[in-house]
């Protein structure tokens, strides 16, 4: 894979940033993980030796946080993160047969990303917006009433 | 604090103020001086109502009359008409609404509007709008008349009962919190709503955020409580932000932090993210959540009026239940009671999904029957086809068939037939869905969402999915339902948390109701509602096909052949049961058999 990995400096800095945003507790683990995931779109083992540090948590304890939460992620992920909601009103209003083409356009599977490091495919649970299922998130964008012929096109708008 | 009959709200949205705004406000008060009616009447600035086009506009509430196009020598006859003899204004009324909101329409006349009564009406990142509604009337009324013991009386008086799905009563909850004798105290808002189907809370979050808070300062005075927390989940991002902005406008007002409303109070209060975890809304995983660990139950007692975030006694209600709070305050307990059946009282906010009419949000007293809620507030079943099942109270409720259309929905009768209140979430399933698809899927949702912590829930359901994607492929044993059950049996009373001892209920009621569905999959390898795709073949007829060569073309393996105004056939040994053939074909000549 070809993903690049984030230099060491700009790690450390969104580390930093959210520590001195929340404060240097453990009560604070959470928002100050979620911050850091979406600052460098996963979570580094550097990201987490430094957080080990600055809250004088173990770095084990970190870890088994980071993997705990779906939202969270100690992989490396593409540029365009895609979240398929695969709860059960989706799955009644066609969610299936859009899974299949997403999977089919994108030449991948569940929890992996492409080669050329643009999509990562992960399902999530309920976005809460079954009025216009199937649902499927593209990064911060929530796409509603999804039809499979409609995949490839929702997907080239995305570069 | 003062109490109006009436709120008159005018639109100061840049457009109305160009059309004069402020005269019509100067106009109005002017008025109210001279008609001895300002004690009675307040008049307050908002913004964009909706009908700036036909500016200035003001909303009269609690009617919710709009008028728009009025000038400052309207104002007079507006003032006699309305507020002294009672009469709407017809001249001015605003004629057409353009707003079309898919997921909560006007209510249909079953329902009964409490927790939704302000959502979609008022502006949620706008206080004033709120307390224009008798927003913060109920914390007024708490703080200077009652105490916190006659608080909880009332809220035990009311029935309230828990709305995150178990109905325990909500007065006993902060009775036994007020019990222990520890401090500090917290006051936990459960917005975790992670039951697929269910975004009931999401839209009491970011329509009207401040009855949730209003709700939970009421609680914390009645508890003891100085610090509280709304432990939101990250998919809602819209809703933390709307929370986030309620509380600074609380704040700013004196509705937050010392001394609230000069009573000698305090209360504050902070909204916390969740990343991505449906068992954080398990009220002990919460609590781990919001410490920063991870969030996995653990065993109960002790519970968390005695022991819960950060070891201190916690009070944790849900969403629903908090925004039922203040309307009880005002209206009082008796009222409230008035609606539902003998033991649930009130109302019940319902997500309503899947091959219904109408989806979206609907509020009703409890004691309607199912089929009044799936076709009479629903609109009934889509594409006109058949009713098939309903399942209630999301990924740990049960699936019902037919005939349980007639059952009276509450937290007894749902328990009775074998299902669960749940949070509200309702899917309804047409005739073209496999139920044994269906349990399958609830348990994969489940094994994902374990969190691993007690054997049963990790590997019993586990178990359960092999044994059901087996029966969905063709694998089938008849000792296979046997096996089901037993397991179901020992996943529900050995787990440790509600999501293990709930798992099983999708399998335990579908086996139960549906059973003939599985012994057709597992005896005659069929899936009677041709959806399991190793157990269906698709078929060009004869006929209808005109050779067109359509299917063959789109067919992604190959497997379609045919001369060019011949009749095609479909190899079932190559074909993936995609149904593409099926999508592209323009003469209905594929079927499934």
């Amino acid at each position: 894979m070809t993903i690049e990995t984030k230099d060491s400096k700009v790690v450390l800095e969104a580390v930093q940033s959210a520590v001195t945003r929340y404060g240097a507790s453990q009560d604070e683990l959470i928002p100050i993980l979620n911050d850091v995931n979406r600052e460098i779109g996963y979570l580094p083992g550097e990201a987490l030796d430094e957080l080990s540090r600055l809250l004088k948590v173990p770095k084990s304890q970190l870890f088994s946080v980071a993997s705990f939460y779906r939202m969270l992620s100690t992989k490396p992920r593409g540029k365009h993160v895609l979240q398929f909601c695969e709860s059960a009103p989706c799955h009644v209003a066609g969610g299936r047969e859009v899974w299949l083409a997403v999977k089919e356009a994108l030449k991948i599977e569940e929890n992996e990303t492409t080669p050329d490091g643009k999509w990562t495919l992960i399902t999530t649970s309920c976005l809460g917006v079954c009025g216009v299922g199937p649902v499927m998130m593209i990064d911060d964008d929530v796409i509603g009433n999804v039809d499979p012929a409609q995949v490839p096109d929702i997907l080239a708008k995305y570069q | 604090m003062a109490i109006f009959r009436s709120h008159v709200l005018v639109c100061v949205d840049p457009v109305c103020l160009k059309k004069g705004a402020h005269d019509i406000m100067d106009a109005l008060q002017d008025e109210l001086v001279t008609k001895g009616l300002i004690d009675e009447i307040q008049v307050l600035e908002t913004s964009r109502i909706g009908g700036c086009d036909n500016g200035p506009e003001i909303m009269v509430y609690p009617e919710g009359v709009h008028y728009v196009g009025i000038s400052p020598d309207d104002v007079p006859y507006l003032v006699e008409e309305h507020f002294l003899k009672g009469r709407t204004a017809e001249k001015f009324v605003l004629k057409e609404k353009t707003f079309i909101d898919e997921e909560l329409s006007a209510p249909t006349s079953k329902e009964v509007r409490i927790v939704l009564k302000n959502c979609g009406i008022i502006d949620p990142g706008n206080i004033e709008e709120y307390l224009a509604e008798g927003g913060y009337e109920g914390l007024g009324k708490v703080l200077t008349s009652y105490t916190p013991e006659e608080t909880i009386d009332i809220v035990l008086r009311s029935g309230l009962g828990g709305r995150g799905g178990a109905g325990f009563p909500t007065g006993k909850k902060w009775q036994f919190c007020r019990a222990t004798q520890e401090w500090p105290k917290y006051m936990i808002c459960n917005a975790d709503e992670g039951d697929p189907g269910a975004f009931m809370n999401r839209r009491v979050l970011e329509g009207d955020p401040h009855a949730v808070i209003e709700g939970m300062i009421i609680g914390a005075y009645a508890v003891g409580s100085n610090q509280g927390y709304i432990y939101c989940r990250a998919e809602y991002p819209l809703a933390i932000k709307t929370l986030n902005i309620a509380i600074d406008q609380a704040h700013a007002l004196g509705l937050l932090g010392k001394d609230i409303l000069g009573s000698g109070f305090d209360f504050d209060l902070e909204v916390r993210m969740g990343a991505g975890a449906f068992v954080c809304g398990e009220e002990t995983a919460l609590m781990a959540s919001i410490e920063g660990k991870r969030g996995e139950p653990r065993p109960r007692p002790p519970f968390p009026a005695v022991k819960g975030l950060f070891g201190k006694p916690s009070n944790v209600n849900n969403v629903e239940t908090y925004a039922n709070v203040p309307q009880i305050i005002i209206n009082g307990p008796e009222w409230y009671a008035s609606y539902g059946t003998e033991k649930s009282k009130g109302t019940k906010t319902f997500a309503l999904a899947g091959d219904v009419q109408h989806t979206g949000l609907i509020e009703v007293p409890f004691g309607l029957t199912l089929r009044e809620i799936i076709f009479d507030v629903g609109g009934g079943i889509k594409d006109g086809k058949a009713f098939k099942a309903i399942q209630t109270g999301g990924p740990m409720g049960g699936c019902l068939p037919a005939e349980f259309l007639d059952l009276p929905v509450d937290y007894q009768e749902l328990a009775k037939a074998g299902s669960i209140m749940g949070s509200g979430g309702l899917v309804v399933m047409d005739e073209d869905t496999c139920m044994v698809d269906i349990a399958r899927f609830f348990m994969d949702f489940v094994q994902d969402e374990s969190c691993g912590k007690c054997t049963p829930c990790r590997v019993g359901t586990r178990r359960i999915l092999e044994i059901l994607e087996g029966i969905c492929e063709g694998r089938g044993k008849e000792s296979d339902l046997d096996t089901l059950e037993m397991l179901c049996e020992q996943i529900q009373e050995d787990s440790l948390c509600g999501l293990g001892q709930g798992a099983p209920n999708p399998v335990v009621s579908t086996l139960k109701h549906f059973r003939s569905e599985y012994e057709a999959h597992i005896k005659e390898k069929r899936c009677p509602a041709k959806v399991c795709k190793p157990l269906i073949r698709y078929d060009i007829v004869d006929g209808p096909c005109t050779g067109c060569t359509v299917c063959a073309r789109n067919c992604p393996v190959n497997c379609i052949t045919g001369e060019r105004r011949q009749t095609h056939v479909i190899d079932p040994d190559v074909c993936v049961r995609c149904g593409i053939c099926m999508q592209v074909c323009n003469f209905n000549a594929i079927v499934i058999n």
